[in-house]
């Protein structure tokens, strides 16, 4: 692709990729903007829920996935642990000038193909071919709504002491995935990302556990940013369990040797919930029983002790605090 | 002047500051005046003691000279101030403490005087074979403080009334147990027992029956003055097997306390190190071992010192007589865990460990771990600042008055906090790792018990610059919530900070050279340091040199596996297919992902760049075959290497070259001379020794140069890696020889319990003019 212009020739050429992939409710006329009618949103719920982020990954093609397919997952998540049904997604396009067309394609057509998959419509767009160095290959902002369920209230101030921590599988496969794809580690284990659109998986848990407090999908930072923030912002204590946590053997030697800690791995396909102690196995169960949730998992319990703080209880008996970072696994040790 | 004008009365009143309050100063005050027939009163008042006092010139002369001179074993007497007063009434009396005076006596822990001693010792005595038997030279303080002032009520004694002969020896100020506040006896003090899955066992004589249970080889927990220990007969290696298997500490080695007879026949005791030994601090003491010590090989693996104690309570005493033979002594706790000092702690986490628990009822305030030192380049050298030390407060070279008082946070392991008021900064006792909750725990309690302690509200916040240390963290929400300043504190600048300051290195002293040979610390420029030369002041430090730096693969991982290093160094001296193609290392790294670690390393994958001094003796003692793959405890691979270290060899070389405006000592030499002495056989005790020297050689060389540019004659030297008596000898005889004057740590660890005393410095110079 050439930089800049936004001649005819390379109109069609992006028309001719985006058109073929994406065939929205809001793609019917050549307009401007989207268009929904309200009422249709209303039958979902009462609130609109709406957020956006941004992708970068290197390298763009992992096992498990690519960054269109995390662009669609990462927002439809991102509403979906709201309680959200995800409407429509915007999705904006940032071109490094010389990326191959067939690339560019394959990228659309994984968005596609996983917006299909998770319900929702990628309904309005935009791309920009930018100079060599200007971005790295391909940047994509996707922007999504979605309809809250009437009634549903889940948030990461409402966990209480009692409560258990859920995740609904295998920990740490995305970073894992990304670091062994960017690395040339030599490693003879194939680990995928998880990447998947979480919202059906949601919606079984939702109906399974109606006392649900909150929803977070676990992606950078890993569960361990996920439990400090909610620990902080519910005013409660975490107790963790390394020997409950769900992990595959490889991902756990993966980390063992370029010595990470998988608390802090990200994952594209995870949520950690927590559930009032109670509704803990229906919810489970429920999980269990969808192809998403098949290894989930309590994996700690909510504690009135040390507000604030998460503690894990190690494999060896020991206790250890698992903290956010600032830095990016820097050592420690004096 | 007549024999009339010397005899006329004069009244003065005499005002001193130090450590003088909760010593027994008061008292001792007293009885001076009755002995010189004065008159008057003493008080405490504010931190000082306060006298009236009048009589003839001699006798205020003598009283004035003797105050210092006689002062009680506990006290330090920073300053004394005479100014003339009015006669006071005739008689001598002690005035109490009036309500709202500040009070902060709380010193250090203190091991069983000789007077207590022979009274528990003398069958005719009230307090024969009593385990709390203290007066106001020794015994608990620290330890049993639960708020301020420190008084009786605010002790962990609290709930012991005391009985009409104990209260009588409390009031009577002729008493060595004048108003000692843990005074008891075995009519109203606390008693011990026996006990096993939470039952009491019956026992005319717990003691005795303790005894016999160790004597039998059985493991007991006993606790003590700061915490429990786990305790077993040394010399019995069916128990220390168990103990280590129980306790899951495969080859740290375990502390020993033995009487001062036993102690001579298991260790070489220079007169230096007795006195250490006995000292009030009576801290573990790293020993070198004798040859002939009859002591099981599994007691401390590979190491050529023991680390020994001599009993310090009554308790203790009253145990190793029993048992007539030297006890492990180890901290009671789970594998890493801090030292539990609580009973029912206790009772939960170590009954997998023990077969019994010797407990008693006076409660512990703080957990205070047994302090550890060693003797080297002529001084003592804390490597842990606990029990007997903490929390003695130390002077800061005096232009720090009128500094702003600063709270310092210290580093991530062996966290330690700082405060400093003027020019005294109060260092805390040893609180822990960081990343045990626990510990978390005790650090902010800690801080809080402190600043009641100091009386202190600071204005600035120390905290080192690695953003993820806890402490690190924790001082910046602290700086956040009360609108104070932070300043960041680069690691090495710190240890050096610390080592000039505890030197009495003034801040209009100008600059000095610091070594800092250590572990790892975040350095300005983003990577890790650890081998450093410094040119620097306490606001600021620059470095002019560094060890050439090699990638951590896998960060923290690599300081837990000692082969990690070892490969990064062997590749960037020799070169990776030179690496492959040898035989020897080719077995060494054998079934390890060398080409993972590569990958990461090209790549940068978590394999930050360091110039570690620790990291350099983890690998240089790997390659010897002296670290096992992964280390058990920190330290491991390193004490290994220093103590097969025997006699003197010339240095290995190290090459060095400018690199801009940084010099890069280069250890590429060093690695192809060992290779060529392990291909020839030379002894390991030799190429340990020739490594030694050629550090402190590569290093000195390279300080002493820039030194002598800048016009500078001290040489500061700190970080954890000078613990190495023979790197810290090597280096401070090469300075000397150069004419350079070595500035060392004694008191301050040189490890990163010092920490934070550098911090505060540093923090507090740079708020000066
Ligand atoms: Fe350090
Ligand atoms: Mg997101
Ligand atoms: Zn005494
Ligand atoms: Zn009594």
């Amino acid at each position: 692709l050439a930089h800049g212009g936004g001649g005819s020739a390379m109109r069609d050429l992006i028309d001719d990729v985006f058109l073929s992939a994406f065939s929205g409710a809001g793609r019917a006329a050549p307009e401007d903007q989207a268009r929904f009618d309200l009422s249709a949103l209303m039958a979902h719920g009462d609130r609109l829920a709406f957020t956006t982020d941004g992708f970068v990954v290197d390298p763009l093609f992992f096992p498990g996935g690519d960054i269109g397919k995390l662009a669609v997952c990462g927002t439809v998540n991102d509403l979906a642990v709201g309680g959200a049904k995800p409407v429509a997604l915007s999705c904006a396009i940032i071109i490094e000038e010389g990326l191959e067309v067939e690339t560019l394609r394959r990228v659309v057509h994984s968005m596609a193909e996983t917006a299909h998959a998770a319900g929702v419509d990628i309904a309005t767009g935009d791309t920009k071919v930018v100079a060599r160095g200007a971005c790295d290959k391909l940047f994509i902002t996707t922007t999504g709504i979605g309809v809250i369920r009437t009634g549903l209230d889940v948030g990461v101030t409402k966990a209480r002491p009692g409560d258990r921590v859920i995740v609904n599988g295998l920990l740490g496969d995305h970073g894992a995935a990304i670091l062994n794809a960017r690395g040339d580690l030599a490693l003879e284990t194939a680990i995928a990302s998880d990447c998947a659109p979480l919202n059906g998986l949601i919606d079984t848990l939702i109906a399974a556990a109606p006392g649900l407090r909150m929803m977070r999908d676990a992606t950078r930072g890993g569960i361990a940013a996920v439990v400090n923030e909610l620990a902080e912002a519910s005013k409660v204590g975490v107790r963790l369990d390394e020997l409950s946590l769900p992990m595959r053997p490889e991902v756990m030697g993966f980390c063992e040797i370029l010595g990470l800690d998988p608390l802090y791995l990200a994952n594209e396909g995870k949520i950690l919930a927590v559930v009032p102690a109670e509704e803990t196995e229906g919810a489970l169960a429920a999980l269990r029983a969808h192809p998403l949730g098949r290894e989930a998992a309590v994996i700690g319990e909510v504690t009135s002790e040390r507000p604030g703080r998460v503690v894990m209880r190690t494999r060896f008996g020991g206790e250890r605090i698992v903290d956010m970072l600032v830095g990016d696994q820097l050592p420690r040790i004096c | 002047m007549d024999a009339g004008e010397m005899d006329e009365a004069l009244g003065e009143t005499i005002e001193i500051s130090g450590i003088v309050q909760g010593v027994g100063f008061r008292p001792f005050v007293y009885r001076l005046a009755l002995r010189l027939g004065l008159d008057g009163t003493v008080s405490n008042a504010g931190g000082r003691v306060l006298i009236h006092a009048g009589g003839p010139r001699a006798a205020l002369e003598a009283f004035a000279a003797a105050l210092v001179a006689e002062a009680p074993p506990l006290a330090r007497i920073e300053r004394v101030e005479r100014r003339p007063a009015a006669l006071p009434e005739p008689g001598f009396r002690i005035v109490e403490s009036g309500a709202g005076t500040v009070s902060i006596g709380v010193v250090p822990d203190v091991a069983t005087c000789p007077a207590c001693l022979a009274e528990i010792a003398d069958p005719t005595a009230r307090r024969h074979r009593y385990a709390f038997t203290n007066c106001t030279d020794c015994g608990p303080r620290f330890s049993i403080v639960a708020g301020l002032p420190y008084d009786r009520p605010a002790t962990t004694m609290a709930g012991f009334a005391m009985c009409p002969a104990c209260r009588a020896e409390y009031e009577n100020p002729a008493d060595r147990r004048f108003h000692a506040q843990p005074i008891a006896c075995p009519a109203c003090g606390p008693r011990l027992w026996l006990e096993r899955e939470g039952t009491e066992i019956a026992s005319a004589d717990p003691i005795h029956d303790a005894a016999e249970l160790l004597r039998a080889g059985g493991i007991l927990a006993v606790k003590g003055i700061g915490g429990f220990h786990i305790a077993c007969d040394a010399t019995d290696a069916g128990a220390v097997a168990t103990l280590r298997a129980r306790k899951h500490r495969p080859t740290k080695p375990l502390a020993v306390m033995a009487d001062l007879p036993a102690a001579h026949r298991l260790c070489v005791i220079s007169p230096e190190e007795e006195a250490a030994l006995l000292a009030p601090s009576a801290p573990i003491l790293l020993l070198p071992l004798r040859p002939d010590a009859d002591l099981p090989p599994g007691l401390a693996p590979g190491q050529s010192h023991l680390g020994l104690m001599l009993p310090y309570t009554p308790l203790h005493h009253l145990l190793i007589a029993g048992a007539g033979r030297p006890l492990v002594m180890t901290s009671g706790n789970r594998s890493s865990e801090p030292q539990i000092f609580r009973d029912d702690e206790a009772r939960a986490g170590l009954a997998g460990i023990v077969d019994g628990f010797f407990m008693h009822d006076r409660p512990i305030a703080r957990r205070l771990d047994d302090s550890v030192a060693r003797l080297a380049a002529g001084g003592l050298r804390v490597i842990r600042r606990g029990r007997g030390f903490a929390p003695l407060p130390l002077a800061l070279p005096e232009d720090f008055e009128g500094a702003p008082p600063v709270l310092a946070m210290g580093g991530e392991l062996k966290s330690a906090l700082c405060l400093t008021h003027g020019a005294r900064a109060l260092l805390s006792h040893h609180l822990g790792d960081l990343d045990e909750p626990a510990t978390g725990d005790a650090f902010e309690t800690a801080l809080a018990d402190y600043s009641a302690l100091f009386a202190h509200t600071p204005q600035v916040i120390a905290a080192d610059l690695h953003p993820d240390y806890r402490a690190s963290r924790l001082g910046a929400a602290l700086a956040e919530a009360r609108g104070l300043r932070l300043e960041s504190v680069q690691h090495h600048h710190a240890h050096i900070a610390a080592a000039m300051a505890e030197n009495g290195w003034r801040r209009a002293g100008g600059k000095v050279v610091g070594i800092a040979l250590d572990g790892l610390g975040l350095g300005e420029d983003g990577t890790v340091w650890g081998a450093e030369v410094l040119v620097c002041d306490y606001r600021e430090g620059r470095r002019i040199a560094r060890l050439s730096p090699i990638p951590l693969a896998g960060g923290d991982a690599a300081s837990r596996e000692p082969w990690r290093v070892l490969l990064a160094h062997l590749d960037r001296a020799l070169g990776r297919a030179a690496v492959d193609g040898d035989a020897g290392l080719a077995k060494l790294f054998a079934g390890k992902p060398v080409p993972t670690l590569r990958a990461m390393m090209d790549k940068g994958l978590n394999a930050p760049l360091a110039s570690s001094a620790g990291r350099l003796f983890d690998a240089v003692a790997a390659l010897l075959g002296l670290a096992p793959d992964r280390l058990s405890h920190e330290g491991e691979a390193a004490m290994a290497l220093e103590a097969v270290a025997e006699g003197e060899a010339a240095p290995y070389p190290f090459a060095n070259a400018a690199q801009g405006d940084l010099i890069e000592i280069d250890p590429a030499p060093l690695w192809r001379a060992l290779l060529a002495d392990l291909a020839s056989g030379r002894p390991r005790s030799a190429m340990s020794a020739a490594f030694h020297a050629g550090l402190a050689e590569a290093f000195v060389s390279v300080a002493a140069k820039a030194a002598d540019e800048a016009g500078i004659h001290a040489v500061a030297l700190s970080g954890g890696v000078f613990q190495n008596v023979r790197l810290l000898e090597g280096t401070v005889a090469r300075l000397r020889a150069r004419g350079l004057t070595p500035l060392i740590p004694s008191h301050v660890p040189a490890n990163d319990g010092g920490l934070a005393f550098g911090q505060a410095v540093v923090a507090a110079a740079r708020q000066m003019a």
